[in-house]
């Protein structure tokens, strides 16, 4: 099974917005894009349209926040993060209940090109104090990450969300913990950390790597902040000091960054090498854009295996 | 009535010239900060907290209390003396403005009791207010919201941004003060980004719109009723302010926005002010 976790965030926030009359969804003029239209459809009185003023939602999120609502607010991730200053001060700062939802994450949104692909988003969202950083690989992880936020979780948050459909990579009822990763396949001889869109493909490496008698650890990293380091130095120490980053994000600020600190302050010493972009995103289909930019399960096994010279 | 009312003028008067002091005495002290900014706003501030907003100090959480967001956050000495004088912290604090450990440079809702947004990168404390009125209408709570904003922040997009989405949602618990001291940093508003006419600006944005000269407490008591009985709207308070405003050397001046008075001047201006 597969779907989009845009579509997880609307049906899985309707539902939450049942039993927790707090919780109120903003969008600007993309509800039918970010699926907070089925929230909107579900507790009209609780959904705001703001328009195409991503700063001024911010700001109104965090005023909200102050009187005790729990909001969620909606765009494309590169607009709503964008506004980096707004959500550096009147949420980061302010320590607002608020959580970002950014959709169209990275190149899988293919043929808008990369003035709509959120490919920055990580890096900036994880620099910043008291911000949570997610990105769940499927729908059972990306409903549960939701739960936690809205039961548990008392601070800003991002939530990174992607047009194209995920595959199921966990079981149903599987529970999002902060901090954590998950190794979805085990090995030896490198392990592959993936967020979101390159979870499949690195599964898919795995397997295409496993045939040429290469034992590739797959491991999920949802929660970005607060980063699972340990799982990282674990890998270094079981997995030959090879460590693999992929994400449909730059290289720089995003998985690959988080592992590469993590790695250079264990004191242990490993190889690492990063997949996602060094460049601009494009248009074209998702399919073909996840091929060109090398992070679909062929393009992973081809970088892994010219890195490893083989 | 009248007696007591022109009595209360006079008490808050008197509030509004002690709170000119601290202000010149705690800036003294920190060595940096913005006086003209701090001292055309406080009469505005003064009238808020003593007189206009349902506020508890003791509880500065309690649920029930109305918001002001100071938007313009580089007036907050102006915030902190009347915080200190309304009895949110101990006045001795004032002293430790922008000391390591002490009151910030900006207002800081998660350091401060009765700070209720982080503020200081300009423009965003409107936004923040709507906030707070859309959420106490959505649930019909009886809370007004008052924000305080500079003209030179008027510049910033997201003002208007605020603007166009506040009168959507006819947001008549909500105040937008302009303190209009006319000088930011760089020089006069109008030389640096004209923004005149600003009336008719708001009003073309559907706010209801009141100017007052914003140094004087009846007009501004006045205008807080005002808008206290307009529904629909929001309302939109045009504050003429003297930047500087009660002490001579300082009034209008442009080089005032962000200095601090040495010793002697701050002895100068405190003596002016008793």
């Amino acid at each position: 099974m597969s779907k989009a976790t845009r579509s997880v965030f609307g049906e899985t926030i309707a539902k939450l917005g049942e039993t927790d009359p707090d919780i109120v969804v903003l969008d600007a003029d993309l509800a039918k894009s970010t699926m907070s239209c089925t929230f909107a459809k579900a507790h009209p009185d609780r959904f705001f349209e703001m328009g195409i003023q991503e700063a001024n939602m911010i700001g109104v999120a965090a005023g909200m926040a102050n009187m005790g609502k729990k909001p969620f607010i909606c765009s494309f991730s590169c607009f709503v993060t964008g506004r980096f200053d707004q959500i550096r001060l009147s949420l980061a700062y302010s320590n607002a209940n608020v959580c970002i939802v950014g959709s169209h994450a990275g190149v899988g949104i293919g043929e808008d090109g990369y003035s709509q692909q959120g490919l920055e988003d990580i890096a900036v969202m994880r620099s910043l104090p008291n911000m949570m950083v997610i990105q769940p690989a499927d729908e059972a992880e990306c409903a549960s990450a939701l739960e936690y936020l809205v039961k548990h979780h008392k601070g800003p948050s991002f939530i990174r969300t992607t047009r194209q459909k995920l595959m199921d990579v966990h079981a149903p009822g599987f529970q999002f913990v902060p901090g954590k990763s998950d190794m979805l396949r085990d090995g030896h001889d490198l392990a592959i950390f993936a967020t979101g869109g390159t979870v499949q493909g690195a599964i898919e490496a795995h397997d295409a790597l496993k045939a040429r008698g290469i034992s590739a650890r797959v491991v999920n990293v949802a929660s970005l902040k607060p980063f699972d380091s340990e799982a990282v130095v674990k890998a270094v120490i079981e997995c030959r000091g090879h460590i693999v980053t992929a994400e449909d994000h730059q290289i720089i600020g995003g998985l690959g960054s988080a592992a590469a600190e993590a790695i250079a302050e264990s004191g242990h010493g490993a190889l690492l090498h990063r997949i996602g972009l060094n460049t601009f995103g494009e248009s074209g289909t998702p399919a073909e854009l996840y091929r060109h930019f090398g992070l679909d399960g062929e393009g992973i096994t081809r970088s892994i295996l010219a890195w490893l010279g083989k | 009535m009248a007696e007591n009312r022109s009595q209360r003028i006079e008490e808050l008067k008197h509030l509004a010239q002690g709170f000119r002091i601290d202000i010149i005495d705690m800036l003294e002290k920190a060595g940096s900060g913005h006086p003209g900014g701090s001292l055309s706003a406080i009469d505005l501030i003064t009238a808020l907290y003593f007189q206009e907003m349902r506020i508890d100090p003791k509880n500065p959480q309690n649920p029930a209390r109305d918001r002001f967001v100071l938007s313009k956050g580089h007036a907050v000495p102006a915030q902190y003396a009347a915080l200190a004088g309304a009895g949110y912290f101990d006045k001795a604090e004032l002293s430790t403005l922008r000391r390591l450990g002490g009151l910030q440079g900006h207002p800081v809702c998660t350091a401060t009791p009765g700070i209720e947004a982080c503020t200081g990168s300009l423009g965003q404390g409107l936004s923040i207010a709507q906030g707070m009125a859309m959420a106490a209408k959505a649930d019909n709570r009886d809370i007004r919201v008052y924000c305080i904003i500079g003209d030179g922040e008027m510049e910033e997009g997201q003002i208007w941004e605020a603007a166009l989405s506040c009168a959507k949602y006819k947001l008549d618990n909500l105040v937008c003060i302009l303190d209009w001291n006319k000088a930011q940093i760089d020089g006069y508003c109008e030389d640096v980004m004209p923004l005149l006419p600003i009336a008719e600006k708001w009003a073309a944005f559907n706010w209801n719109v009141i100017q007052i000269d914003g140094n004087d407490m009846g007009q501004i008591l006045d205008a807080f009723d005002q808008a206290r009985s307009c529904k629909g709207k929001p309302t939109f308070i045009l504050a003429n302010t003297v930047k500087g405003k009660g002490v001579s050397f300082m009034e209008n001046q442009v080089g005032w926005h962000g200095k601090a008075p040495s010793k002697e001047e701050a002895e100068k201006a405190i003596a002016e002010l008793r």
